[in-house]
C-alpha cells in the first residue's frame, strides 16, 4: 500500500503537468510559430546571475547568443549586453481557451534577447514552447485515442469472452481483419480521398479517430482472455446459479478483473499513439507545419545529424519520459489499488 | 536489411579480386585505338565499395529509366561519344572521331579499332547499327528513343565500313553530337536472338546471370544478389590505358550495395564500410566534415550542381464545377502580380542559410550557378522586399483586414495549400520557411506532406493541387532536355499540361525560342535564344525558382584519382580511373 502523501503527490504532479498543457502560451515565453532565422540550432540559453563586474544579481540574466566567427553551426555568448529575465511579462499574443485574448506569459526578457530554455529547432524556433503547444495536440490525441481503443477494445472482448459462440467467432474475426490490413496503405487511401487543407480542429479529430480505430483490436483480445479465464470461476459460476443476471456479474465481477489490463494498456497506449502521429504526419494525415506535436518533435531525432550534434533537441524527449514514468506511476498505483478491492 | 549485410561476402569477393588482380592481361588484346585519359597513374587491384539509394531495377540500357538502374549500367557500359563531366564538353569515347557536314543533319562516325566487348568479341559497326535500331524500335519503348526522334522523323544510321558509321538527322540539332552521350552500346552476338524473339524486354533484369552480358564498360558483371548487392569485377577488355599505358580500369572489383536511407549511408561511410558518398544533404556534410581529418575523410563541396528548387501553381484549365475550391483560387495563381509578390516574399538567403547550411545558392532563374554555358549572367535578382510585394498585391485588388488577412477582390481569404514530398526533409523544410514568408503578407498557407508518387500523380494526371514545392535535376547542361518542360505541348509542362496552343503570348514565345535553339547548332546565336527564355521565365514566373543546392560528396582519404563533378553521377564519372591508394600516402588533395 503507498502512503497517503505519496498519493497526494502523484495527484498534485498530474495536475500540475496537465496545467502546462492546458494553458501552454501562458508557460511558454514565445509562439510555436515564431522563426529566428539567424538563430538556428542554438544551444539552451544560459542563466546567469553574477555578471562580468562580479556583482550578484538576485534577478538571473541572459546574454545573446551570437554565431562563432569562422563556424557556421556554433554560437558563443554576447557579453556586450545582458537582458534581465521578467516574470509576468508582456509577450506575443494568444486566446485563452478561445474566449479572451492575451499577452501575459509567465516569463520572458527584456526585448532584444531571447530566452531559449530548450535551446532552438532548425527553424530558431523556441523549443521550450513548442513542446509545451506540442503537448495540448498529442497528450490529449494519445489520451482520446487510447480511451476510444480501450472501451471499444473493452466492451468488445468483454461480450466476445462472456457469450462466446458465434459472437466471440464474429468479434474474434474482426479483430483478425484488423490485425491483418494493411494500414500504410489504408491511410495512403484515406488522405487521397480527403481534401488537401485539413483544418487543425478536423486534423486533430482525424488523428484521434485513426489511432483509437487501429488500436483497439489488441485491447479486445487481451480483455476476452481475462474474461474466458473468469468466468469459469467459481465464485461467478455460484453468482449465476443464485440467479444473478448478466450485467451484474459483468458489472460486479468480471469488469474489475479487467481493470488492471487495460490501465497497463493505457500507459503503454498513450506514449504509443503519440508517436504514431509522426507517421501519421508523414502521410500528411497529422498536424501540419508549423504547428508542433510531440511526435513532430521526436520525429527530429529521427535525422542522424540532430541525434549527435545538438544535444539540446533530446531535451523534450527527456520531458516526455519524465510524464510518461508519472502516468505509469499512476497506473501502477491504480492497479494496486484495483487489485485490493478485487481481493 | 542492410545493417544485416554479410561481412562473409564481402571476404570472398576481396579475395576473388585479389587472384583476378595478379592473372596476366587476356593474350591477344592487340590494343590500337585505345583511349588515354590524363589522371593520376593508379595503381591496380582492390575493390570500391558504393552505398546505393535504391536497388537498380533493370540492367538493361534500353529499359532503363530510374537513376539506380542508369548509373549501375553507366559503369558496365560505353557511349560512342560522351559529355565529359569535368567539362560539360562532347569528347571522343567508343568513336576516335567524327565529322558533321556544314548543314549539321550529317555524322560521319570512325570506331576504334581492336575494341572488344567484356566477353571477348569485337566491336565494329554493326553494333552500333543494331544498337540504334533497338533504341528506335517503338515496340521496345526505350525512354531514349524521344531524344532520337525530331519531327516524329527518327535518326538513319548506316554502315560504311567495319569501323565507321553514318548518321543522318531528319534536320539540324542544335546540341549536336551531345545526341550520343548515354547511349550504350549493345553486343548484338548476345541480343539480337532475344530480340528477334520479342523476349529482350525479360533479359538483363536484376536478377541477371554474368554469362548473358557483355558490355564495353570497365566493369562487367561478377554476381547479382536482389535484395542485397551487386559486384561488378574489372573487364578486361576495357579501351582505355593511363598515361603510362598501363591497362584501366585500376579497380579489381566494384560493389553496391543498397542502403535506402541516407543517414544510414552516412554510417556506413564513416565506418569506412563504403568508400565514397555520391550526394549527401547539408547537415550530414557538416558533421562528416567535423572529423574528416581524423576519421580520413575527403569531403567536397562542388558548389551548385544543376538541381532546382521552385515552387509553382496550378494554372492548368481545369472544369470548375468539378474543382470548383481549385478553380476559384486559379483567378489569383494567374494573375501574374499575385505570382511576383509571392516571389517577392521569399527569403531566399534564409532558405540557403536554414536549410542548407550556405551550401546553396538563391536563384531567380532555372539555370543555376553550375551551368555556367548556359547561365544568363544578367538575369535580375529581385531582392526580398514585403512592402513591394504588398504593393504589388495591392495594385491587383487584394486588401487586408483588421486581423492582417489577405483578402481578395471579392473579399474572400487568401489561403491555399503547398504540397510537398513527405520523404525529403529539406523541401519540407523549404516549404514550412515559404509558409512563414507568406504568412507575413496575409497569406494561410498550408503544407501538405505527400508521399512523392502521390504527389506526381496529382501533378500530372489528377491536376488536384494549389501550390507545388518541386525539384528538378538537369541530366545535361545543354538547354534541350528541357523542352519537355518549357514547350506548351511538353509532357513536363508543369503549370499547365496539355496545352493545346499555347495559353499566353509568353508561352508562345517559349515555344518559338526553344523549337529554334533545338535546330541552331551555333553555340552563340542558340545562347542568345536561351537567355531569352530564362528573362522570359523570370518575368513570368510560371515556377518560382528558390535555391540551387551544392553538389556535396565524400571519399574515403585512400581513394585515388577522386575528381568529383557537378553533371551525374557525381563520383563515378570516372571510376575507370578511379584507385585505391597504398596505405600511408598522402590524404586528400
Amino acid at each position: 500500500m503507498r502512503t497517503r502523501s505519496q498519493r497526494v503527490a502523484l495527484v498534485v504532479a498530474l495536475v500540475g503537468l496537465h496545467v502546462f498543457f492546458v494553458f501552454p502560451a501562458f508557460f511558454a515565453p514565445y509562439d510555436y510559430a515564431t522563426q529566428n532565422r539567424d538563430l538556428p540550432f542554438a544551444p539552451p540559453t544560459r542563466l546567469h546571475f553574477v555578471d562580468r563586474a562580479a556583482h550578484f544579481h538576485a534577478v538571473p540574466f541572459v546574454y545573446a547568443w551570437k554565431e562563432k566567427t569562422g563556424s557556421d553551426a556554433a554560437y558563443e555568448e554576447d557579453q556586450e549586453r545582458a537582458y534581465r529575465v521578467r516574470f509576468f511579462t508582456k509577450g506575443a499574443a494568444y486566446h485563452v481557451l478561445g474566449l479572451w485574448t492575451s499577452r501575459l506569459h509567465l516569463f520572458g526578457v527584456d526585448s532584444g534577447g531571447h530566452i531559449f530554455p530548450f535551446g532552438t529547432d532548425d527553424f530558431g524556433r523556441d523549443e521550450f514552447s513548442r513542446m509545451l503547444y506540442g503537448g495540448q495536440i498529442s497528450l490529449f490525441a494519445g489520451m482520446l485515442g487510447a480511451i476510444i481503443a480501450l472501451s471499444v477494445g473493452g466492451i468488445l472482448g468483454l461480450l466476445s469472452g462472456y457469450y462466446g459462440k458465434w459472437l466471440d467467432a464474429l468479434i474474434m474475426r474482426l479483430v483478425e481483419i484488423f490485425f491483418a490490413l494493411p494500414w500504410l496503405y489504408l491511410l495512403f487511401a484515406v488522405r487521397a480521398v480527403l481534401p488537401l487543407g485539413i483544418k487543425t480542429t478536423d486534423a486533430f479529430l482525424l488523428l484521434v479517430g485513426v489511432v483509437g480505430l487501429v488500436g483497439w483490436a489488441r485491447p479486445a483480445r487481451l480483455v476476452r482472455g481475462i474474461v474466458l479465464s473468469a468466468k469459469e470461476r467459481n465464485f461467478i459460476l455460484a453468482a449465476r446459479a443464485m440467479g444473478a443476471s448478466d450485467v451484474h456479474i459483468l458489472r460486479r465481477h468480471v469488469l474489475p478483473r479487467t481493470y488492471g489490463t487495460l490501465l497497463t494498456m493505457a500507459a503503454l497506449l498513450v506514449p504509443q499513439f503519440i508517436l504514431a502521429e509522426v507517421t501519421l504526419s508523414f502521410l500528411g494525415l497529422g498536424v501540419g507545419e508549423p504547428i508542433p506535436s510531440w511526435g513532430s518533435l521526436l520525429g527530429e531525432l529521427q535525422k542522424y545529424s540532430v541525434l549527435t550534434s545538438y544535444w539540446w533537441m533530446y531535451l523534450p524527449a527527456v520531458a516526455l519520459v519524465l510524464l510518461f514514468l508519472t502516468y505509469h506511476w499512476a497506473a501502477t498505483a491504480l492497479q494496486e489499488k484495483f487489485a485490493a478491492v478485487g481481493a | 536489411m542492410s545493417s544485416l549485410f554479410p561481412i562473409k561476402s564481402i571476404a570472398g569477393v576481396l579475395l576473388a579480386s585479389a587472384i583476378l588482380a595478379i592473372s596476366p592481361p587476356p593474350a591477344g588484346a592487340t590494343p590500337q585505338d585505345y583511349a588515354t585519359t590524363k589522371g593520376e597513374p593508379g595503381r591496380p587491384g582492390g575493390q570500391l565499395v558504393v552505398a546505393l539509394r535504391s536497388e537498380p531495377k533493370t540492367l538493361n540500357p534500353i529499359l532503363s529509366v530510374d537513376a539506380t538502374s542508369r548509373e549501375v549500367i553507366g559503369v558496365m557500359n560505353a557511349d560512342l561519344i560522351h559529355i565529359s563531366r569535368e567539362t560539360q564538353q562532347t569528347e571522343p569515347a567508343l568513336a576516335k572521331s567524327w565529322s558533321v557536314t556544314p548543314d549539321g543533319r550529317k555524322y560521319t562516325v570512325s570506331l576504334r579499332r581492336g575494341v572488344k566487348f567484356s566477353d571477348g568479341i569485337p566491336f565494329t559497326a554493326d553494333d552500333v547499327v543494331f544498337s540504334f535500331q533497338l533504341y528506335l524500335d517503338e515496340k521496345l519503348h526505350s525512354p531514349q528513343r524521344d531524344l532520337l526522334v525530331l519531327d516524329d522523323k527518327s535518326i538513319e544510321v548506316h554502315k560504311v565500313d567495319t569501323y565507321t558509321v553514318e548518321f543522318v538527322l531528319p534536320k539540324p540539332y542544335g546540341p549536336g553530337e551531345r545526341i550520343f552521350d548515354g547511349l550504350a552500346m549493345l553486343p548484338r552476338h548476345l541480343l539480337e536472338k532475344p530480340y528477334r524473339e520479342g523476349k529482350l524486354s525479360q533479359i538483363w533484369g536484376a536478377n541477371a546471370q554474368p554469362q548473358e552480358m557483355a558490355g564495353l564498360g570497365a566493369f562487367r558483371l561478377k554476381e547479382s544478389v536482389p535484395g542485397q548487392h551487386i559486384v561488378l569485377e574489372r573487364n578486361p577488355y576495357y579501351w582505355k590505358t593511363d598515361s603510362q599505358g598501363g591497362r584501366l580500369p585500376y579497380l579489381a572489383g566494384l560493389m553496391f550495395v543498397f542502403v535506402p536511407n541516407e543517414d544510414a549511408q552516412v554510417i556506413k561511410f564513416q565506418s569506412a564500410e563504403t568508400q565514397v558518398l555520391e550526394r549527401v544533404n547539408a547537415d550530414n556534410f557538416s558533421l562528416l566534415q567535423k572529423d574528416a581529418r581524423t576519421k580520413g575523410l575527403c569531403m567536397s563541396d562542388l558548389g551548385p550542381g544543376l538541381e532546382f528548387l521552385f515552387v509553382f501553381f496550378n494554372m492548368n484549365h481545369l472544369d470548375s464545377t468539378k474543382s470548383p475550391d481549385i478553380a476559384a483560387k486559379q483567378e489569383w495563381f494567374r494573375d501574374l502580380r499575385f505570382r511576383q509578390a509571392v516571389s517577392m516574399a521569399m527569403d531566399r538567403p534564409g532558405m540557403v542559410r536554414l536549410v542548407y547550411g550556405g551550401r546553396a545558392t538563391p536563384i531567380w532563374g532555372n539555370v543555376t550557378p553550375g551551368n555556367k554555358l548556359w547561365l544568363d549572367h544578367s538575369l535580375p535578382r529581385t531582392e526580398r522586399s514585403l512592402e513591394q510585394a504588398k504593393a504589388l498585391l495591392q495594385s491587383a485588388g487584394f486588401s487586408w483586414n483588421a486581423d492582417g488577412t489577405l483578402l481578395d477582390s471579392h473579399g474572400h481569404p487568401v489561403a491555399f495549400t503547398i504540397l510537398v514530398s513527405s520523404s525529403n526533409a529539406q523541401r519540407s523544410k523549404l516549404a514550412a520557411i515559404a509558409q512563414d514568408d507568406l504568412k507575413q503578407l496575409g497569406m494561410d498557407v498550408q503544407i501538405v506532406p505527400m508521399e512523392f508518387r502521390a504527389l506526381v500523380d496529382r501533378v500530372l494526371n489528377t491536376k488536384q493541387y494549389e501550390m507545388v514545392l518541386m525539384n528538378l535535376v538537369n541530366g545535361d547542361a545543354d538547354p534541350t532536355p528541357e523542352m519537355n518542360l518549357w514547350l506548351s505541348s511538353g509532357e513536363t509542362h508543369l503549370w499547365d499540361l496539355g496545352e493545346s496552343k499555347p495559353a499566353t503570348p509568353w508561352e508562345a514565345e517559349l515555344d518559338r525560342l526553344m523549337t529554334t535553339q533545338a535546330e541552331t547548332t551555333d553555340y552563340t546565336s542558340r545562347k542568345k535564344l536561351y537567355d531569352r527564355v530564362q528573362e522570359i521565365v523570370a518575368q513570368n514566373l510560371p515556377l518560382i525558382f528558390l535555391v540551387s543546392p551544392n553538389i556535396l560528396v565524400g571519399a574515403q582519404q585512400n581513394v585515388g584519382n577522386f575528381h568529383p563533378a557537378v553533371l551525374e553521377p557525381y563520383v563515378l564519372w570516372n571510376v575507370d580511373q578511379i584507385f585505391i591508394k597504398p596505405t600511408g600516402s598522402p590524404s586528400c588533395q
